[in-house]
């Protein structure tokens, strides 16, 4: 009990005094995390309507493929992007092992199938009906599309936040490719983790305060954009 | 579903939130660190890769070594604290530039393959038996490593293996070796994780382990486990560092690896070795060895100042 107090205090001295170092490792996990995210938005997104709304052979392996994918282990990830990555990797010329940039390579590789999942879910659970009667109107198919998303967006706006807690969250894969390198690849969760191994327990649950934080408060930001126009 | 205009604002207000997050935060991608140091000189190939073991980060000693040299050559360090195991291992597929690592058999046999070059004596301190303040198997009363191992088997006390083929792993191996005992059964645990994590499983089981001084004591405050053996001869923890071999690797940072090599062993940085943990535990948390040979080093365990 008396650790968690501690630990709790230390996090508000960590923010109160603006530890330079908690700030730069807050701030990374929120641009390493934030850039996957909308990275995998911009590409999952349309892959999950494709998915949706495509005929084409081989749709039920890929469908399957992206629901593995929904739970794909953050260390197996970090496994094969490190392989890609090395020096001596296939990709090894590109010199982005231990950068953040790598790490954003991973998260985008576990948050992809969440976003591209939910969007498919959502877009197949919409009356087919609708469909029909957008394209009756005279609509083309990128109208169609968009507003087939805009109706989908309660599920779109879910898997966003699903991708999202699922990169911020994740330890193995970012330890894996990005080390845990002081003021260059350290984000909140390899941070903890070393804190514990270090033995300093109260600055790795202040850690983890911060972080809880921080996922509630983009949560809460789309989960407000969510259920805007919703009476409380 | 009831279409209107106030609905688009949910997707459009996500892509904006999201954008605008990513240009936030992309500010900082160019410069990693966020503020610019004043290097001394910038070399060519600043990128520095150092494979080390956990003891070395987790004792918090890079912490220090670290930025003195960062700032004096102007190189960027990656530190991966992994085991020593591990760190050879990136060191023989060249995936690191230079390795700072305390396993001295393992390390003879990659300099011997070529993969490594100038191996180094850095420092040493030395590896301890801990385990619980009742020490049940009542092994405060042994001489020697081999015998205190004996007792542990007897009483069939738990005893937490780092079993994750670090440098300790190693010498724990080595040890059951001496002592003519292949450890086995429900008594002998791998925790297949780092120092700080294996002390802590030992403390939570009330159980033995084998741990390098320099962890130990910073963490020791979170532990229910006491120094139950030290001292005896074959419990030395002997750190060298080496280059990968550039003649072998061709990506290999050949000049950042020498400069950091060098930089270990100069004389400032071994008296800031010598006095690191002072302040904070009363007593060294490793002895600086520069310049000294391994054979003096192994004949005696004293510890001077270069």
């Amino acid at each position: 009990m008396d650790l968690i107090w501690r630990g709790l205090l230390k996090a508000v001295e960590l923010v109160v005094s603006g530890d330079p170092e908690v700030w730069r490792i807050t701030f990374l996990t929120l641009r390493v995390s934030g850039t996957a995210t909308l990275i995998s938005v911009l590409l999952g997104v349309p892959a999950g309507v494709l998915l949706a709304l495509g005929r084409f052979p081989g749709r039920r392996l890929l469908v399957s493929l992206v629901n593995t994918g929904m739970g794909l282990p953050p260390v197996v990830v970090g496994l094969w992007v490190s392989i890609l990555l090395w020096r001596y990797g296939p990709l090894g010329f590109l010199g982005l092992m231990y950068t953040p940039t790598a790490m954003v390579v991973a998260q985008c590789a576990i948050a992809m199938p969440l976003v591209t999942g939910f969007t498919l879910a959502g877009i197949q659970q919409l009356n087919p009906k609708l469909r029909l009667q957008i394209l009756a109107l005279g609509a083309s198919h990128g109208q169609l599309y968009w507003l087939l998303i805009r109706e989908a967006r309660l599920s779109i706006l879910a898997a966003i936040m699903a991708g999202f807690g699922g990169v911020v969250s994740e330890v193995g894969a970012s330890m894996m490719v990005g080390g845990t390198v002081r003021g260059q690849t350290r984000v909140l969760t390899t941070a903890t983790v070393m804190e514990v191994s270090r033995g300093n327990l109260d600055v790795a649950l202040a850690l983890s305060v911060l972080l809880l934080a921080l996922a509630w408060g983009v949560t809460y930001a789309l989960t407000s954009l969510q259920q805007r126009g919703r009476q409380a | 579903m009831v279409k209107g205009s106030g609905r688009w604002a949910p997707l459009t207000g996500m892509v904006a939130l999201l954008i605008s997050l990513a240009l936030m935060v992309g500010c900082g991608l160019g410069a990693p660190g966020g503020e610019t140091r004043a290097a001394p000189s910038k070399p060519a190939n600043p990128d520095l890769i150092l494979a080390t073991t956990t003891s070395t980060q987790d004792s918090g000693l890079l912490d220090i070594l670290i930025p003195m040299f960062e700032q004096k050559t102007g190189y960027q360090v990656k530190p991966i604290a992994v085991g020593t195991g591990q760190a050879l291992a990136m060191g023989e597929r060249g995936e690191a530039d230079v390795l700072l690592v305390h396993a001295p058999d393992a390390e003879k046999s990659v300099v011997e393959k070529g993969a490594a070059i100038n191996r180094t004596l850095v420092m040493h301190n030395d590896f301890l038996l801990v385990g619980p303040p009742n020490d049940p198997a009542e092994v405060k009363g042994a001489r020697t490593v081999v015998e205190a191992l004996h007792r542990i088997v007897v009483a069939r006390a738990v005893f937490v293996s780092r079993g994750d083929d670090s440098g300790t792993h190693k010498m724990e191996l080595s040890l059951w070796k001496a002592a003519g005992v292949r450890p086995e059964g429900g008594w002998y645990q791998q925790s297949g994780s780092g120092m700080g994590q294996t002390l802590s499983i030992a403390s939570e089981k009330n159980g033995y382990t084998l741990t390098d001084r320099a962890t130990y004591l910073a963490v020791k405050k979170n532990l229910r486990l006491e120094i139950v053996l030290e001292g005896d001869g074959p419990l030395l923890n002997v750190y060298h560092v080496m280059q990968v071999n550039p003649a072998k690797f061709s990506k290999v940072n050949a000049a950042g690896a020498r400069a950091f090599l060098e930089f270990v062993v100069a004389r400032e940085t071994q008296e800031v070795i010598g006095k690191f943990g002072v302040d904070k535990y009363g007593q060294a948390l490793f002895c600086p060895d520069a310049a000294k040979s391994e054979a003096e080093v192994l004949a005696s365990n004293s510890c001077s100042l270069p």
